[in-house]
This record gives C-alpha cells, sequence and structure tokens, in this order.
C-alpha cells in the first residue's frame, strides 16, 4: 500500500492540472466574442477596458435571480464606468444554464437580464440606454457536464456598443 | 392462444389507461400491463407487397413492418421464413399452413406503381378463417410512404382498437455547429424519420414549432426582428410572418383546438404572462397575471381549459385555468419541478417534464393530477408531445457536454422506447394530427 502513495499524489496532481485546463477550455468559447482580448487593461473608456478591468457579467445561483453580493460589487463598478462613458449604448442578455427546460430558461434569462437593468437604472445609468434580450439556455459559454460548468452559464453579461 | 385471446389482450393494453379511471379491478389489469408481465406484442406475418416491381413491393412491406414493430404491440415476423414470400390480395389463403406455422394474423398487400399508386390490402386472422380488413388505396407517385402508413394505420385500428398513428408528421428543431452558438432550423419529417424537409434557413435563432390542427400552419419562436417573438409559418406557401410584438418578447406559442387563437407567454419587465390572440386581431387577451413566470400553455382538446407551468409557487409547477383566464388549480405535487405540460389529444393525460433529484423525467399525470407515472428518467429528457392517437409520446434526450440532443419515443406505459434516427441532433419535437 505504501508504495502506491507516490503514483495516487501524481494522478492527484495530474487530476487536477487536467481539470484547471478543461475549466479554462470551457471558459473561453471563441465563439461568444467575450474574454478573448487578451492581457491588458484597455484603453481607458474603451470596451476592453470595461470587459478585462471592471468585468462584464455577474452569475446566479440555480434557479435564481438575486444578486449576490459579488453580483452587486460587479453592478457598482459597471455603473460607476458607465456613467462616466456614456457614449456607449448598453444590451444585457440574459442566460440560463442547461439544467432546466427551455421555454422557462427563456422566461427565467429575461427575468434576470431585467433584475441587472433594475440595478444599473438604480445606480444612475438612464434607463434609456439600456436593452435587453434573453437567450434562455440557448448560447452557453461553458459546455461540460458539471456543476462548475454550469454555474458559468447562468449569467447576465453587459454588452456595451 | 388464439387470436382472438391475442387480439382482446392488446385491444385490453390500450384500453390501459382509460381502465385506470373505472376503478381498482382495472387498476390490477393496468397493473399487469405496465410492468409488462403479462403484455405479449402479436406475431404477424407481412409477406412482401406483390408488384410488377418486387422492389418496390418489398420497399412498401419493410415500411408496414417497421411502424407495427416500432409499435411495441406487433413482432411481424421475418420474411423469409413465410409460407409465401409475397402476398396475394386475390386469393383466400389456405389457412391450414398458416396455422401449423402458428401464424395467427397474415397482411396480403399489392402495390402497384403508374401515373398513381394503387395499392389493396387484406388482413386475415387465421384462426377463424376471416378477413379482418379489406381496402384499396390511391394515391399520387411521390406520395408512396403514405400508402404504406396508412395500411399500417389501418392494421393497427383494426388488431387494436385503437386509431393509429402512422400517416403524421413531426416538426422539430435540427440542430447543428458548435453547442455555444448551434444553428437551429425548423425540420419536417414523417414520423418514422423519413422525408425531411428543412423549411427555416437557419439565419436567425428558432425554437419551440406546433402544428396547427390541420397541420397547414406552424407556430414558432424567432428571435428574427431581435428580441423574440411569436411567429406564424404557412407550410404550403413558406411564408412567415410575426404574430405580433408584445412586450420585450413573446414566447411559447400553441394552437388552440379549433386553430383560430394562439395562446403563448409575454414578458415584461422580468415578469411572464400567458395572453391569447385571436389569429387576425391585434390585441391579446390576458389570461394570467402576476411576477411570476407563465408558461408553457396547452389546450384541452375541448378548448375550454388550459394547462400550464408558473413558478408563483417557488419552483416551476403545473396549473391548470380556464381557457379565458383565472380559476388555476396547482395539480402537479411531487418531488422537484413539473414543466412543459402538454394535454394528450384525448384529453385523459397531461404529459410533462420534471426535474428531480439531478435527473429529468418524462411522465403523464390526469389532468386533476392523479395517477402521476414517470416514462423516462435520465440525465436530461425533455419537451414531450402525442402521437395523435394519445398513445405514444415522443421527446428529447440530450446526453450534455459537446454532444447533442435525439429524438426518442415511449408508449404511454413506459415500455418500448425507440430513438427516431434524424441526421442533425434534434430536439423541441411536436407531432401533427393524423394527415387528412
Amino acid at each position: 500500500m505504501r508504495s502506491l502513495t507516490p503514483i495516487f499524489g501524481f494522478l492527484r496532481g495530474l487530476a487536477l492540472i487536467v481539470l484547471v485546463v478543461a475549466v479554462a477550455a470551457c471558459s473561453r468559447t471563441p465563439a461568444t466574442g467575450v474574454g478573448n482580448l487578451g492581457p491588458g487593461g484597455g484603453a481607458p473608456g474603451s470596451q476592453q477596458e470595461f470587459l478585462v478591468s471592471v468585468g462584464d457579467r455577474v452569475f446566479f445561483e440555480t434557479d435564481s435571480s438575486s444578486l449576490t453580493a459579488t453580483a452587486q460589487d460587479t453592478l457598482n463598478k459597471q455603473a460607476a464606468w458607465l456613467n462616466q462613458y456614456t457614449n456607449y449604448r448598453i444590451l444585457i442578455e440574459g442566460h440560463a444554464d442547461e439544467r432546466g427546460t427551455r421555454e422557462y430558461n427563456i422566461a427565467l434569462g429575461a427575468r434576470r437580464a431585467s433584475v441587472v437593468v433594475n440595478y444599473l437604472v438604480s445606480r444612475g445609468v438612464q434607463a434609456n440606454r439600456i436593452t435587453s434580450q434573453s437567450f434562455g439556455k440557448e448560447r452557453p459559454v461553458a459546455i461540460c457536464n458539471d456543476i462548475s460548468c454550469w454555474s458559468q452559464n447562468r449569467r447576465a453579461v453587459t454588452v456595451v456598443q | 392462444m388464439n387470436l382472438l385471446t391475442r387480439r382482446n389482450a392488446l385491444k385490453l393494453g390500450l384500453a390501459g389507461s382509460a381502465l385506470l379511471a373505472t376503478g381498482s379491478q382495472a387498476l390490477a389489469q393496468l397493473q399487469i400491463i405496465v410492468e409488462g408481465a403479462n403484455f405479449q406484442p402479436l406475431p404477424i406475418a407481412i409477406p412482401d407487397f406483390a408488384s410488377a416491381d418486387p422492389a418496390f413491393g418489398a420497399e412498401i412491406a419493410d415500411i408496414v413492418r417497421n411502424n407495427l414493430r416500432r409499435s411495441g404491440l406487433f413482432v411481424p415476423l421475418d420474411p423469409a421464413s413465410l409460407p409465401s414470400r409475397v402476398g396475394d390480395v386475390q386469393s383466400t389463403p389456405d389457412f391450414a399452413t398458416y396455422r401449423a406455422a402458428n401464424i395467427d394474423a397474415l397482411v396480403m398487400g399489392q402495390v402497384e406503381r403508374g401515373a398513381q399508386i394503387q395499392s389493396s390490402v387484406r388482413v386475415w386472422d387465421t384462426q377463424q378463417a376471416l378477413q379482418v380488413v379489406g381496402r384499396s388505396y390511391g394515391t399520387d407517385a411521390q406520395a408512396y410512404r403514405r400508402v404504406a402508413h396508412i395500411i399500417s394505420d389501418a392494421i393497427y385500428e383494426a388488431l387494436a382498437g385503437e386509431t393509429g398513428y402512422f400517416d403524421s408528421r413531426v416538426v422539430y428543431v435540427s440542430e447543428t455547429g458548435p453547442k455555444a452558438n448551434r444553428t437551429k432550423r425548423l425540420a419536417i419529417m414523417d414520423q418514422d424519420g423519413a422525408n425531411v424537409q428543412y423549411i427555416t434557413s437557419g439565419r436567425s435563432l428558432v425554437l419551440t414549432p406546433r402544428f396547427s390542427p390541420t397541420s397547414q400552419q406552424l407556430t414558432y419562436l424567432n428571435y428574427e426582428s431581435g428580441n423574440p417573438q411569436v411567429y406564424l409559418l404557412d407550410l404550403a406557401s413558406g411564408n412567415q410572418q410575426r404574430l405580433g410584438s408584445f412586450g420585450q418578447m413573446s414566447f411559447a406559442p400553441r394552437f388552440s383546438p379549433d386553430g383560430r387563437t394562439v395562446a403563448f407567454s409575454v414578458e415584461q419587465g422580468g415578469s411572464t404572462n400567458i395572453y391569447a390572440l385571436p389569429i387576425g386581431a391585434s390585441q391579446p387577451a390576458q389570461l394570467t397575471s402576476g411576477a411570476a413566470i407563465d408558461t408553457g400553455p396547452s389546450y384541452s382538446p375541448d378548448g375550454s381549459r388550459i394547462v400550464f407551468e408558473s413558478d408563483r409557487g417557488g419552483n416551476p409547477q403545473l396549473y391548470v385555468m380556464s381557457a379565458s383566464g383565472g380559476g388555476a388549480q396547482r395539480i402537479s405535487y411531487g418531488q422537484g419541478s413539473y414543466s412543459t405540460p402538454v394535454w394528450s389529444p384525448k384529453g385523459d393525460n397531461i404529459a410533462f417534464t420534471r426535474m428531480s433529484g439531478g435527473q429529468f423525467q418524462i411522465g403523464i399525470m390526469k389532468p386533476d393530477g392523479s395517477g402521476e407515472r414517470v416514462l423516462v428518467s435520465s440525465f436530461h429528457a425533455e419537451g414531450p408531445t402525442w402521437a395523435p392517437n394519445g398513445r405514444v409520446i415522443m421527446f428529447f434526450r440530450d446526453p450534455g457536454g459537446d454532444a447533442g440532443p435525439q429524438l426518442h419515443s415511449v408508449d404511454i406505459w413506459g415500455r418500448n422506447e425507440q430513438r427516431i434516427p434524424t441526421e442533425s441532433f434534434a430536439s423541441d419535437p411536436a407531432w401533427s394530427p393524423l394527415r387528412t
């Protein structure tokens, strides 16, 4: 038994590396066009700065559209940035994970988008700059079969355009 | 075992769910059938159809055999093992030969293809030396598979005592490309997977198609104009038009049984309620109100009631209300949440998707919520739709990850699950009524 221990240790390390690679791979899906701008904060007031330094998305618990403390922090930063750079129009995309049915998830994505819209407006962002759209579970960013993945898909994304 | 016994057993099997309502004696009968202990599919002999083009005669017979086999109620015998390899509709069969081969049900067919398809079929009870079905059919040459489906329905109806469902079509969402950005198109096919036609281009995201009661129109969700809205599509012309522009978005459309009204969900400010719009009118009637998500409306076949899902009580559950709104009563009380209710065309059951314990299930219950039965349980199974005779359900399974959804069917006793072949990934099946 004892002689096996190093092998287990090695395997555990290997599994950890594989997991990290898998998560990194599925959280960077090129087709979505977000999160792919590479390192660097971007010029002040640029879309890249919003994406990299402010953070363009918030995440939700399963079946929930309540804003977590982390989500509120992100939205506070978004609101401050959006209030400084008023030339952008804002699209809020609401999304759900795949562990629900199609039509309900379309409604859930809309409810999440609506919560984010209301929060940004409460922080002074002009409502007439904002539109929203729900994609339900039709546009996942993370693709695998585990909870860490699904949690990345339960999101609202703020697109500045 | 003689044919009458087998035929009666078959009829009893099909009537099983109706018997459920009549009391405990019937329940015991149903129990046996559901567990499959006493259920015996009926062996049936179908020689190749006689034809001036023997390959064509064999093809027609194959379509019939495959339909009956997939129903789970029949076991078509190997044609090579039969006393006669090719059908003969002109003469009375030598019943003694078939009885000696333990063949109780025999289908003799003939088909000729000219400018038109002409086909005759006779179904024999060899024990009773009795003709059960004798019919002739004619149709245009392009629709030759339909002849085989119509014959299959005649056999099914005569031997199983229920209307068939083979001469019907299925509309679904064909899915291709990477999961993060799938191309989704509406596609239509025969119920057995043949004759696939793609009816939208894939340029815009489309979901959740449903047939009108005449099968001439579809209603579905389309993202074409930015925010998703309900559309109508005329199948003959291919014309698509937006039903209207309601709220932030409108989705989850279904026709009423008379085809004159579409019920759907409208989302505004995060709340989703159910509306109904007579086609041609501009102002929909609001049927539910409140901050909850109310969606997935499905009419009872008499048009008087609507079953829908709502998370007004916390998580999604099923409710039944009047078709004009009001009086909503919750009907689902099992563990987990319930979604996508669909009223059976016979009115006797409501099919649904249930999520419980990290699994997805396809199930049915009575319209009052009693008699709940899980038919399929898996990692992800969703979106039931009823065959026109209310005895088979189609739905989609998704294994998750990079793979995609595929269509399956199962009968209402949870038996005989089958994959329906499609050339791409496929989801959101909706079964048409029987064709006319």
